[in-house]
């Protein structure tokens, strides 16, 4: 069993991920694969089927698009002792981290949070997650029937969306006493156009930025690469950047096809949120930096003087690329 | 108001990770010798947020909880020194080996002895295994709500409201009380102990519980009870291959990596 988040009336692509990796699963050791959403109408409930549900498990209350702990734990409960799943698998956003231990002690169940992989073993389920701040990997697996994990982004590829699936749906319940914490407001914050989440490619700056002005040296790069800002822990902390900017363990899980880290060391933490980025620039004054060993192409040096030379040198590149093009267009 | 947090002592994870080994055959994190014992980051910003409660409020008993080794007074007296009023440490051999499951249990049978508890806080994860299960497990345990990656706690009129951390900015959530909040690093630095706190911790007290002081049995608890099997435990393989673009200047690092980039397609 998945359970699954709405974005914009869509599953989230960490949603498409995870029915991707339930459906994998399935096929091993058969049964088929439910899909909760309490807040899903008609059309995300098709897009979740198309996506590899054979069965989604609703509420149909709007409302619920966004998380709410109280009404969400409710409404997975109800599905599993409805369904009775071996595993439920949810995505590691905040949300997801908030429900699966709660749902876990529910239902007397175990938990394994942030996981970068899920497999089978002898017909067993294993959880492999990063711990001791990213540097250290565990591999677990459960006494109890049912396990709860929560799966990072990134690791795990969605099906390509099949329209001719077809499921059927469950309405849940909403047992209204189930709720005590009470959503007043919720305040959101804008950080450009490109969600990080989703983005192609990522600019992040970390404690060698030396303060908050190296954000806007490494917004002008974003802004010709078309890409996302991130963050290591320190400068949010530091208020150099809002927090919603920060990739790691404790942060947003990136899986961009490009990465590039500025005056970030690589600790655990951060590469815990990182890591399964295709591609890593490194640029570090410091050439001791443990992100070498990450990345695939390092600059040793001051980023300051390092960008500006090199969104030139993107420039002159894909104007040269775009020149090569016409002249192949004339020819032809 | 009484305000319990759940704190656990941890290797400092400021710690270079070269001070850590991996026993992968016992399955074991092993600090090198010497490597200093801090709480747990979260659950030390955990009290900052108690103890700007009690400011707010005026008036609050403030309940440092452990559990661990005896070594782990070090934590409770540390909660004591920044302004705790009391600690719990739970130390029993049976509750070695135990898990995230185990340790709620133990932990919410603690504060449900304390009988009057009213908020209960800790860190959204401790340092070391990283999982953020146990705050949530107490409060699962306990019938009581409970609110995650709090970056800013505030009680009154027996309701508690919090600032939750969310992808994009942050939900305002209110829960009545008791109910169990764990504390994001967005709360912000906590305070160090002060030489004033610090000579009066010696004197504050503090109890320690064993399993039968909790009702609880051996099998429940430790091992016994534990429901996660750790398969491996192992250092993920670093790709070392990185290709460092040296040039004599800096335009000319930046026009390989432009030019790296254009030929692996990610322009």
């Amino acid at each position: 069993m998945v359970v699954a988040e709405l974005s914009a009336g869509k599953p989230t692509s960490l949603s498409r991920e995870i029915l991707g990796l339930a459906r994998r699963l399935a096929a091993q050791v058969g049964g088929p694969v439910c899909a909760v959403c309490p807040a899903a109408g008609a059309a995300p409930t098709s897009e979740l089927v198309a996506f590899g549900a054979d069965r989604v498990y609703t509420a149909d209350e709007p409302v619920l698009a966004d998380y709410d702990g109280d009404a969400w734990t409710a409404c997975a409960a109800w599905a599993v002792r409805t369904a009775g799943p071996a595993a439920v698998l949810i995505g590691h956003t905040t949300s997801g981290a908030d429900l699966a231990p709660r749902l876990a002690f529910r239902l007397q169940a175990a938990a394994a949070t942030g996981c970068v992989g899920v497999g089978l073993d002898a017909g067993m389920l294993r959880f492999t997650r990063p711990c001791y701040g990213g540097n250290v990997r565990e591999t677990v697996s459960f006494k109890s029937r049912l396990a709860v994990a929560t799966v990072r982004s990134g690791c795990h590829d969605a099906l390509p969306r099949d329209a001719s699936r077809r499921g059927d749906t469950v309405k849940i319940p909403l047992d209204r006493t189930a709720l005590r914490a009470r959503v007043i407001e919720r305040r959101r914050e804008s950080n450009g156009d490109v969600r990080l989440e989703d983005a192609r490619i990522v600019v992040a700056g970390g404690r060698g930025l030396d303060g908050p002005e190296g954000f806007e040296v490494l917004a002008q790069l974003a802004r010709e690469l078309r890409g996302a800002i991130g963050a290591s822990r320190v400068p949010c902390d530091l208020g150099w950047c809002p927090h919603s900017m920060q990739i790691g363990l404790t942060g947003k899980t990136v899986a961009p096809e490009l990465y590039i880290a500025v005056g970030i060391s690589g600790a655990g933490q951060h590469m815990a949120g990182c890591g399964n980025a295709r591609n890593i620039v490194a640029i570090n004054t410091d050439p001791e930096a443990a992100i070498y060993k990450e990345a695939r192409w390092g600059v040793v040096g001051d980023y300051r003087k390092v960008i500006p030379p090199l969104i030139e040198a993107i420039r002159a590149l894909r104007s040269d690329e775009g020149k090569r093009h016409e002249a192949a267009d004339t020819r032809r | 108001m009484h305000i319990v947090v759940c704190v656990k002592q941890v290797p400092d994870p400021e710690a270079a990770f070269s001070m850590f080994k991996v026993d992968e055959l016992a399955k074991k994190v092993i600090p090198v010798p010497g490597l200093r014992m801090v709480v747990s980051p979260f659950d030390e910003q955990a009290l900052e947020a108690a103890l700007r409660v009690r400011e707010a409020a005026g008036e609050a008993r403030i309940t440092v909880m452990t559990l661990g080794a005896d070594s782990a007074r070090a934590a409770i007296k540390h909660g004591l020194a920044m302004g705790a009023d009391d600690g719990v440490l739970l130390a029993d051999p049976a509750f070695e080996d135990g898990d995230a499951y185990t340790t709620a249990r133990v932990l919410a049978a603690a504060v449900g002895k304390l009988g009057d508890c009213d908020l209960v806080l800790t860190g959204r994860q401790a340092a070391d295994w990283d999982a953020g299960i146990v705050g949530s497990g107490i409060a699962e345990l306990l019938h009581m709500p409970v609110v995650t990656f709090a970056r800013d706690v505030r009680v009154s009129d027996g309701s508690v409201r919090v600032e939750r951390v969310v992808e994009d900015g942050y939900d305002v959530i209110e829960a009545p009380l008791p109910a169990v909040v764990t504390v994001s690093n967005e709360l912000g630095a906590a305070r160090a102990p002060s030489l004033r706190e610090t000579m009066r911790a010696a004197r504050k007290p503090v109890v320690t519980w064993a399993a039968p002081d909790l009702g609880l049995s051996p099998s429940e608890v430790g091992a016994g009870g534990a429901r996660r099997v750790l398969e491996r435990l192992f250092v993920p393989e670093k790709n070392a291959a990185c290709e460092l673009l040296d040039g004599a200047t800096p335009e000319e690092q930046g026009a390989k990596l432009a030019r790296r980039l254009l030929d692996a397609k990610l322009l």
